[in-house]
């Protein structure tokens, strides 16, 4: 079916979650490229554009997976984003992109929680890929 | 210029108008206050008309008679007080009994002004309810700082204790569905992982204990003589396994009997946590050297490494907690973050002293721990 492999980009500054994320993606039968810090991840964009991306919210900052994801969206608005965070479970704070007012300043197209099933990240993916 | 809001209630006219008069271009000014204060007066000739009064407005201060047609000033203050109102009230009243300054001060007046008084007497009191109302309310407002900081500390506690559990989780999940292959020894890399994970959670627990510690008033610092170069000896034998997995050599440079009139828990927090930093953010084949000195009226503490170093922007930020230096070098070094915003508090709010680094990235660290003694 995948004839040319799709490449997903994974931002997280957190090795092992990097680590288990492109184990998930991979097995899901994408490329992937990896980066580690915000910095990392608008290196690689300068280079190439990938299918999609999945980035983590909190990283040097606080808000560097929200800084990443505008850049990223202003050099490829037709690249969807993911941005994937443990926020919600750790802290109580809800972000999401349901309504007009939210996507006007959130540029991501989609939220998950970290430790999100295979399947269910699987089901987002193709959403956004249209596969 | 900040202006309190004065509420005179009396029913004689003459006494509000000649307390307005007094206050006329009165202005209080402390030195540490970042602006005087000046008033803004209002009158009510009864008891109700000034409830009315601050019920609608806020009113900072209320000079207040008790002798009034209708309600008398005691219930006035009864009506503050049962409405938590931030307003300080003067009583002013003209045949002063014990009865009634009792009654008056239970029920939250700040002080007494006998009539009649003299302009100056009225001053000097307004002057006392101000600077106490200045210091009450700055009191207040960082109280509240303190919990806004506290919490923000907790949340990215929860965080820095959730990121480890989420990735040790996430490698059981991948073992439990044999994700990567039936052996045991596919999963031979998340396993070290875990461990490793589990490692750094212990060392911010452990961080965090000596925080708790140092922040609670419960336990009793114990200060007596502590011998510098005996804590420094047990910082390095305990860092001493890593530093030979490292082959990182290790030198001690410290006069004998150099005692400091200390807190010995204090000092080994101190101690270890510089040696094991210079430990740990070494190079392979490195070394770490703690020099001891006693110069006039104080004791220095020097703790060199030729580690990985940091950069400007690395070393201003080093003292935060939850700080972690994050780069390729120190991808797989374990810390919690907390380690040196402790060792800061300790040193300067604690003992006084200064704490300073200079750093050279891929040339090394060198902290400098100044105590007075």
């Amino acid at each position: 079916m995948k004839e040319d492999k799709k490449t997903i980009l994974i931002v997280d500054d957190d090795a092992d979650c990097l680590a288990q994320m492109e184990l998930q993606i991979r097995r899901l039968g994408f490329e992937v490229i990896t980066a580690d810090s915000q910095k990392k991840g608008e290196e690689v964009i300068m280079e190439k554009e990938p299918d999609l991306a999945i980035i983590d919210l909190m990283m040097e900052n606080k808000d560097s997976g929200f800084i990443l994801c505008y850049k990223m969206k202003q050099q490829y608005p037709g690249m969807p984003v993911i941005i994937a965070s443990a926020v919600t479970a750790e802290t109580g704070l809800r972000f999401g992109v349901e309504t007009e007012d939210e996507r006007r300043w959130i540029k991501a197209d989609t939220f998950i929680e970290k430790g999100i099933r295979p399947d269910q990240l699987e089901r987002e993916i193709n959403k956004l890929l249209k596969i | 210029m900040a202006t309190l809001k004065v509420l005179v209630v009396d029913d004689e006219p003459g006494i509000r108008s000649g307390i307005s008069r007094i206050m006329r271009n009165f202005r209080v000014s402390y030195p540490f206050m970042d602006e005087d204060f000046d008033f803004e007066l209002e009158e009510a000739d009864s008891g109700e008309k000034a409830i009315a009064i601050i019920e609608k407005e806020p009113v900072d201060i209320i000079l207040l008679d008790n002798k009034l047609p209708g309600m008398d000033g005691i219930e006035v203050l009864e009506h503050i007080r049962s409405k938590q109102m931030d307003i300080y009230v003067m009583m002013i009243t003209s045949y002063a009994s014990l009865e009634l300054a009792v009654k008056a001060t239970t029920n939250g007046a700040y002080n007494f002004v006998p009539k009649p008084f003299t302009p100056e007497e009225l001053r000097s009191a307004v002057e006392n309810i101000t600077k106490h109302l200045f210091l009450k309310r700055m009191t207040r407002s960082m109280n509240k700082e303190g919990k806004q900081v506290r919490f923000q500390f907790l949340s990215v506690l929860s965080h820095e204790l959730k990121s480890p559990i989420n990735a040790i989780e996430g490698y059981l999940k991948i073992m439990k569905e044999r994700q990567v292959g039936e052996s045991l020894s596919d999963y031979d890399t998340m396993i070290d992982r875990s461990l490793e994970r589990i490692k750094g959670m212990r060392t911010l627990i452990m961080d965090m204990m000596d925080l708790t510690r140092l922040e609670s008033t419960s336990k009793a610092r114990q200060v007596r003589k502590v011998d510098l170069g005996q804590v420094a000896r047990i910082a390095l034998d305990t860092m001493e396994p890593m530093a030979i997995q490292k082959n990182v050599k290790m030198f001690l440079d410290a006069p004998e009997n150099l005692v400091l009139q200390s807190d010995s828990d204090e000092i080994e927090i101190i101690m270890n946590n510089l040696v094991s930093n210079a430990v740990k953010y070494n190079r392979e084949n490195g070394e770490v050297s703690v020099t001891i000195r006693q110069t006039d009226n104080q004791v220095s503490i020097k703790v060199e490494d030729t580690g990985i170093g940091m950069n400007e922007e690395e070393v201003s930020r080093l003292f935060q907690e939850f700080m972690r230096i994050k780069n390729e070098k120190t991808r797989n070094i374990t810390g919690s973050g907390l380690g040196l915003s402790i060792v800061k508090k300790l040193v300067e709010d604690t003992y006084h002293g200064t704490i300073t680094v200079k750093s050279i990235p891929d040339g090394g660290t060198t902290f400098e721990v100044h105590l007075p003694n």
